[in-house]
């Protein structure tokens, strides 16, 4: 059972890095970005299987983590919608010193 | 309720007033928490009084008393009378809680032969270090206790009447307050780190009291001046501490206690010396002593409470408190007695010409500590200790008064705008008849320190003198030798010396006395009307402090003059440094031989009497005058008005190279010299190396955030590789 677990978490995962490094639109990244983050709960929680309860606290505190860090980056996504009226990450370069 | 360690038998003070000793310290952080406060609330929402500014005043120390001229109105803080309340009020309280645990102690009786030891937390679990937030209570740290906040319960009233008039009075009482809670920490840690603790803390205080009016930059100036030499001393007591910590693993005073025997003697010897490196920087001694005298241009209480009552003897309770460190190490303490004998005289000599009325307290108090440290040098600990409660009584006092004299000369001369100097003791004279109080009081005081049966100095000072010859006839210190020379000797020499102290004690202090109440009065005309008596609640805490110069020396009478029950500081002080005074005298408790010490008291009151008939032969109060038309010192006379050139030889040998070295290599020569000009804009022009790899590095900072992303990953996949290839 642990093994599927972390097999199907590492496939999740990658799909996540994968649609991060190749996809533009701003909200797509976005999503990936969650789903490597479920990915890695996934993992706590197969493990906690077999080391005790710590893996299922630590997936509500990253639960918690990503709730506040959806929040904070939609409100990014619209705010930069707004001001730039795409949300195509090859647009945007305001990172740039 | 506290991390108690698992003992068989519960110490006998256990469900006594003692379990509330956390509060001592707690009590004076309220009152530092409640008017910094009211403080800061003022800053932001008054209008343009705070902060402290010292208006017209100059670089005279009162602010107080009496405006009533035109031309500003006195700025009395919006919350002067709370402040008056709390500040006080919580070193009303803590007096209270002490002396209630001093009964508690008191009844506990000779059973209490250990510490009480009461553990909060793990402050520092690190590997095998483990340093608990602890404080213990004793019956040294109960006389220190008891000092710090009785005479600073009265210090704190008499600030009340002395700076109520200031702009900055709750910052005032919130650093005072904050000073007292670090002493109490200092004297009440169980180990080494939580001294250090409030160490730093009244260090700390100190800085921020004596730049209180920091607007003047001389004022500024000498807070530094106090905070940077400390830190030589502390360096001293950091090292002295990694040292027992490398040898016996542990800093708890109990601990280092019971296995300072295993430490070898060359190891004792260093330690001991650093930590009185410490001591020379906390409690001013040679070569560490020229911040205290500078540090007088904080408010007067101030200069009262930390720079005579309470913290310069931190240093003399280091090393009672180390008694067991000390007594191992005949040379060690022969240097603690050497250095306290020199400057004793040195300062006292110091104190024979300054005209500054605070200056010659200063020096006076310098001079003290060296006695002090005579004493808990030769392994009289327990005399180093009851001097240093004495010296709180009537050095408070003689400060209190010279701030009352200083507050009525202030008062004066701010009334009738003259621009004289209201500290220099010149212009005074003649006080007597204004100020009837504070002569009486001020009298008492100088019989004190210069040591006339039977005020309080006589009885410490002389026991220390004469244990002092009696370890020259007969100790460890007596039998090792220093530097060559042998202790005995240099011990006889220390009590010559002492002596020598004693006889300019007495001198200086007469002459201020002269100088400020006697003949007639040089004030000028028109001041004359406006000099007077300080208001009552500056002179109460005189009185207090005035009866307890005359009796305290009942507290530890010697055998040979019975006016009560004789040696009670003794009896008292014996859990504490008893063992150590044993391993002193060879195990052996001295003989009282009452010839001898007869002979040795009637030396040194003679001694006294002459210091005080020669300053009244040599000063003739009608032949004074004001300072603008004294004329300048002459000959040797100038070299001790001017302090002996310490300050200038320091300037020239440490300060000036180090200002050199900063700023015309470091600065002007590598930073500027070598790397700005040489490398950064020098290979290449303007279009130099410097730029060129800058141009590279920018293009990495493309904006992208599809880059950056895969950078991350590559260098994720990296690190990973790394671990797992290995």
């Amino acid at each position: 059972m642990l093994a599927e677990s972390l097999f199907f978490s590492a496939v999740l995962f990658t799909i996540g890095v994968v649609g991060v490094l190749t996809r533009r639109n701003a909200i797509i990244v976005f999503m990936c970005v969650e789903l490597m983050l479920n990915a890695v709960n996934l993992t706590f929680v197969a493990f906690s299987q077999v080391y005790g309860v710590g893996g299922q606290v630590f997936v509500f505190f990253v639960m918690t983590v990503a709730a506040a860090e959806a929040a904070v980056g939609l409100a990014i996504i619209i705010a930069l919608f707004r001001h730039r009226q795409t949300v195509n990450l090859q647009n945007v370069n305001l990172l740039k010193g | 309720m506290f991390l108690q360690e698992v003992t068989g038998v519960a110490h006998p003070l256990t469900a006594t007033a003692a379990r509330w000793m956390w509060a001592l310290p707690l009590l004076p952080l309220l009152g530092f928490v409640l008017n910094g406060a009211l403080s800061i609330f003022s800053a932001y929402h008054a209008g343009p009084a705070d902060p402290g500014a010292p208006e017209a005043h100059g670089s005279h120390d009162v602010t107080g008393g009496g405006h009533d001229d035109h031309h500003h109105v006195a700025v009395r803080h919006r919350f002067a009378t709370l402040t008056s309340i709390i500040g006080p009020g919580v070193m009303v309280l803590a007096f209270g809680l002490a002396v209630a645990i001093f009964m508690a102690m008191q009844r506990a009786g000779p059973e209490l032969r250990t510490p009480f030891i009461q553990r909060y937390y793990e402050w520092m679990p690190v590997g095998d270090l483990h340093i608990d937030a602890a404080f213990q209570l004793d019956q040294l740290s109960m006389v220190m206790i008891l000092v710090i906040t009785g005479v600073g319960m009265l210090i704190h009233i008499f600030s009340v009447g002395y700076m109520q008039d200031d702009p900055g009075y709750p910052r005032y009482f919130s650093y005072l307050n904050l000073f007292v809670a670090f002493m109490l920490v200092l004297v009440m840690g169980a180990s080494y780190p939580v001294m250090f603790v409030g160490w730093e803390g009244v260090g700390l205080c100190s800085y921020l009291l004596i730049g209180f009016w920091y607007l003047d930059k001389a004022n500024a100036d000498a807070g530094k001046k106090a905070f940077i030499m400390n830190r030589i001393g502390d360096f001293g007591f950091l090292v002295a501490m990694f040292m027992l910590w490398a040898n016996i693993g542990t800093l708890e005073f109990d601990g280092v206690r019971g296995q300072a025997t295993a430490l070898g003697s060359n190891v004792v010897t260093w330690i001991c010396l650093f930590f009185f490196l410490g001591c020379t920087g906390k409690s001013a001694q040679i070569p560490l002593y020229t911040w205290l005298p500078d540090a007088m241009a904080g408010p007067t209480p101030v200069s009262a409470l930390i720079h005579a009552a309470t913290m310069v003897t931190a240093g003399v309770y280091l090393i009672a408190r180390s008694n067991f460190l000390f007594a191992l190490s005949p040379t060690a303490s022969l240097t603690v007695v050497v250095i306290g004998a020199l400057t004793a005289i040195f300062a006292a000599s110091i104190g024979l010409k300054q005209w500054d009325i605070k200056k010659v307290l200063a020096y006076s108090t310098v001079s003290q500590l060296g006695y002090m440290f005579v004493g808990v040098g030769a392994g009289a600990y327990v005399s180093g200790v009851f001097h240093l409660v004495t010296h709180a009584f009537f050095k408070a006092l003689l400060f209190l008064g010279s701030g009352s004299v200083i507050f009525a000369m202030h008062r004066a001369y701010h009334a009738t705008h003259n621009e004289d100097d209201a500290q220099d003791m010149r212009n005074m004279g003649g006080l007597r008849r204004y100020m009837p109080w504070t002569f009486v009081l001020m009298f008492v005081a100088t019989l004190a320190i210069a040591g006339i049966f039977p005020f309080a100095g006589f009885f410490s000072k002389d026991e220390i003198l004469g244990t002092l010859f009696i370890r020259a006839r007969g100790s460890t210190l007596a039998d090792a030798n220093w530097l060559g020379i042998p202790g005995g000797i240099v011990l006889y020499a220390c009590y010559a010396l002492g002596l020598a102290a004693a006889f300019m004690t007495a001198v200086y202090m007469m002459r201020m006395l002269i100088y400020v109440f006697f003949g007639p009065n040089r004030s000028g005309e028109r001041e004359r009307d406006f000099l007077g008596e300080a208001p009552w609640i500056m002179t109460a805490p005189l009185i207090v402090l005035g009866v307890l110069s005359t009796v305290g020396g009942w507290l530890n009478l010697p055998e040979s003059i019975k006016l009560g029950r004789i040696g009670l500081l003794d009896r008292w002080l014996e859990p504490v440094v008893g063992e150590s005074t044993l391993r002193i005298t060879h195990g052996a408790v001295p003989k009282v031989n009452l010839p001898l010490e007869y002979v040795l008291i009637g030396v040194a009151l003679a001694i006294a009497v002459a210091g005080i008939i020669v300053a009244w032969i040599v000063l003739k109060p009608a032949d004074l005058v004001p300072k603008r038309e004294a004329k300048p010192e002459e000959g040797f006379e100038r070299v001790l008005a001017n302090k002996y050139y310490v300050d200038e030889i320091y300037d020239d040998t440490v300060v000036r190279p180090t200002v050199a070295v900063s700023r015309d290599l470091l600065w002007q020569g590598i930073d500027e010299g070598l790397i700005d000009t040489t490398l950064v804009n020098g290979i290449g022009g303007s279009k130099g190396i410097a730029r060129i790899v800058g141009k590279i590095g920018s293009l990495l900072q493309s904006g992208q955030v599809g880059t950056y992303a895969w950078v991350l990953i590559v260098g994720v996949l990296f690190v990973l590789g790394a671990f797992t290839i290995r």
